[in-house]
């Protein structure tokens, strides 16, 4: 741990601001509670609100895991985690299960999270309602007013141009009842992660100057109309290339070697339990062969 | 208010009876006054000089001065009067776009009248405006998302009511589209892609959507040209003849008045100046202004 900086980098009245942010947020399950986002030596726009939440919670004893799309070997992730580890000197890994803080850039894990682990989520647009109305005065008072017109209207011009809705990541939702809430550009499939969950998940927007949070067990309903509900993303027949995973968020990409299609695991770190799990259980029934 | 207009607010739509002496109104305002400044002792004397609408102690502009209407079921009323009279602004007040300064507004669909609507919950005029009102603004982009489709647009006062069917919306939108004369090939298109007379239609298409017993129309007709503007009036009284919908119509163009209203209030500088029937006031105006205004028609 580099000395001439402040634990976790940022100072400690900075910190107190930004719990006491996190603390209203959770108090008021998504309600995004306006904080003073600090400069941070990453570009706004790249997880600076993520950052700010990592280091306002992180302590000495926690384990750092830091994902970009899944994956823990992107750049923004390793730097993330690099600054997190220089500026704490706390344990990092990248295994989810050993893990109590868990900073995230557009995925949540696919082994579910438990009561002990905190999830934080990098936001890049907070406010759902924003391309239904520009300022953010009116949107204050749409919220205010629980008017979720704007964000329906939202999903029902995409029916109408397309026959289906079309978010690909950050499917509004509505939290507990009450706040329609973006849930950062998470996939579809990762917004049932967010109902009922076992784990606290704060939301952090550095640009936009925001933070929001879904207590563990709240009710998380994506948005969706009677006549057309939400839907995932489907991965009918498809299955990791790598670990033969299905059920589970896949990307595509293309072998090298073949220059075929393939579908891979989104989330790196399960796929290497799997593979590995997968070669030992190889290696002991080959044992038993012997 | 009594049962039978509620019940007979409930079966709307129905045929339009020209009797309206003794129903009872479905919208009743009173003493309604918009001011733009903090006021004076000078200026709060309902009977002031002022300067036009302009306070000369303190500079207050008051623009909606003490106004009271009622409107009966199926009827409509006319208001006319000079730019800057405060037509427009009386009807944000009424359709809740601007908090007024005092007032009272009875609106029987909602309560049966019970309830000064300028006082209720935010969210309890959010119902009003999206379930009994309708609103056609003079401006278009006030009144539709430009960037959405036509579709979308009359949607939203039904979302906005809490249908959450889509199939239910879009053939509503369709069936309104095709009665304001908009092809359906363009029922994608945004009204930014319009001529200002079909955005002026879409703006009643949406308007209508919930069919609400209570439509506000502010110039709807200025500016479009004469045949496009028949058109639209056409629409407008066969709302009336079909529907039963009552009608405030604001417009400073006394043909429009004359061909609409059934009654009419002519407003100087935020003051009723006068108010009776339509003929009444073409035939015989009593006060200077409207003698003016009704002369420089002929």
């Amino acid at each position: 741990m580099r000395k001439n900086y402040n634990f976790a980098f940022l100072d400690e009245g900075s910190k107190r601001e930004i719990r006491r942010a996190i603390l209203k947020g959770v108090a008021i399950p998504g309600y995004q509670v306006p904080f003073a986002s600090r400069e941070m030596p990453i570009g706004r726009g790249w997880g600076t609100g993520g950052l700010q939440l990592t280091l306002s919670c992180i302590g000495p004893d926690d384990t750092l895991k830091v994902i970009d799309q899944g994956s823990d070997a992107s750049v923004n992730a390793v730097s993330i985690r690099g600054l997190v580890r220089e500026t704490t000197g706390v344990e990092t890994t990248t295994a989810t299960q050993e893990a109590t803080l868990i900073q995230s850039r557009h995925r949540i894990p696919e082994r579910p999270l438990t009561r002990d682990q905190l999830l934080v989520l990098q936001v890049p647009t907070p406010e759902p309602l924003r391309t239904y109305e520009a300022r953010e005065t009116v949107t204050k008072r749409l919220h205010a007013e629980a008017e979720y017109t704007g964000a329906y209207l939202e999903l029902f011009e995409q029916i109408v141009r397309y026959g289906t809705t079309t978010t690909g990541a950050d499917h509004p939702v509505m939290v507990e009842g009450r706040y329609v809430m973006a849930p950062s550009p998470i996939p579809r499939y990762d917004n049932a992660k967010l109902d009922m969950a076992e784990n606290l998940t704060l939301l952090g927007a550095g640009r936009e100057k925001k933070i929001y949070a879904v207590p563990p067990y709240t009710h998380v309903e994506s948005l969706a109309f009677d006549d057309y509900p939400f839907v995932t993303e489907e991965f009918e027949g498809a299955h990791c290339h790598r670990c033969g995973a299905t059920g589970v968020y896949l990307t595509q990409t293309v072998d090298p070697a073949t220059g075929e299609q393939i579908w891979m695991c989104s989330d790196t770190d399960y796929c290497d339990q799997r593979v590995e799990a997968a070669s030992s259980a190889s290696a002991a029934k080959g044992g038993d062969a012997r | 208010m009594t049962d039978a207009s509620a019940t007979v607010q409930a079966t709307l739509p129905r045929p339009v009876t020209h009797t309206y002496v003794d129903d009872a109104p479905v919208l009743k305002v009173t003493g309604l006054s918009k001011r733009f400044g903090a006021g004076c002792s000078y200026c709060s004397d309902p009977e002031a000089k002022l300067e036009r609408n302009i306070c000369p102690v303190c500079g207050t502009v008051h623009a909606v001065r003490n106004v009271s209407l009622e409107v009966h079921p199926g009827e409509i009323l006319g208001i006319v009067g000079e730019s800057g009279s405060g037509k427009s602004t009386l009807m944000q007040c009424l359709y809740f776009d601007q908090d007024p300064t005092e007032g009272d507004m009875r609106v029987a669909a909602f309560d049966g009248g019970a309830e000064n609507c300028f006082l209720v919950s935010r969210q309890q005029q959010r119902y009003i405006r999206d379930r009994i009102f309708g609103m056609v603004y003079q401006n278009p982009y006030l009144g539709l998302r430009m960037n959405f489709s036509s579709l979308s647009n009359i949607a939203e006062k039904q979302i906005a009511a809490g249908v959450r069917n889509v199939h239910q919306m879009v053939d509503r939108g369709e069936e309104l589209l095709e009665r304001v004369k908009i092809p359906l090939r363009r029922k994608q298109d945004p009204p930014r892609a319009f001529s200002g007379g079909m955005q002026q239609r879409v703006q009643i298409a949406k308007a209508l959507s919930n069919e609400p017993p209570v439509l506000f129309l502010d110039e709807v007709t200025t500016g479009l040209d004469l045949s496009v503007q028949a058109r639209v009036l056409d629409l407008i009284l066969s709302l009336r003849r079909d529907l039963g919908v009552s009608m405030v119509v604001v417009s400073h163009d006394l043909g429009v008045i004359r061909l609409l209203a059934d009654r009419t209030i002519v407003m100087l500088d935020g003051q009723v100046i006068e108010h009776g029937l339509t003929d009444q006031i073409m035939q015989d105006p009593q006060h200077a202004y409207t003698q003016e205004l009704v002369y420089s028609l002929l």
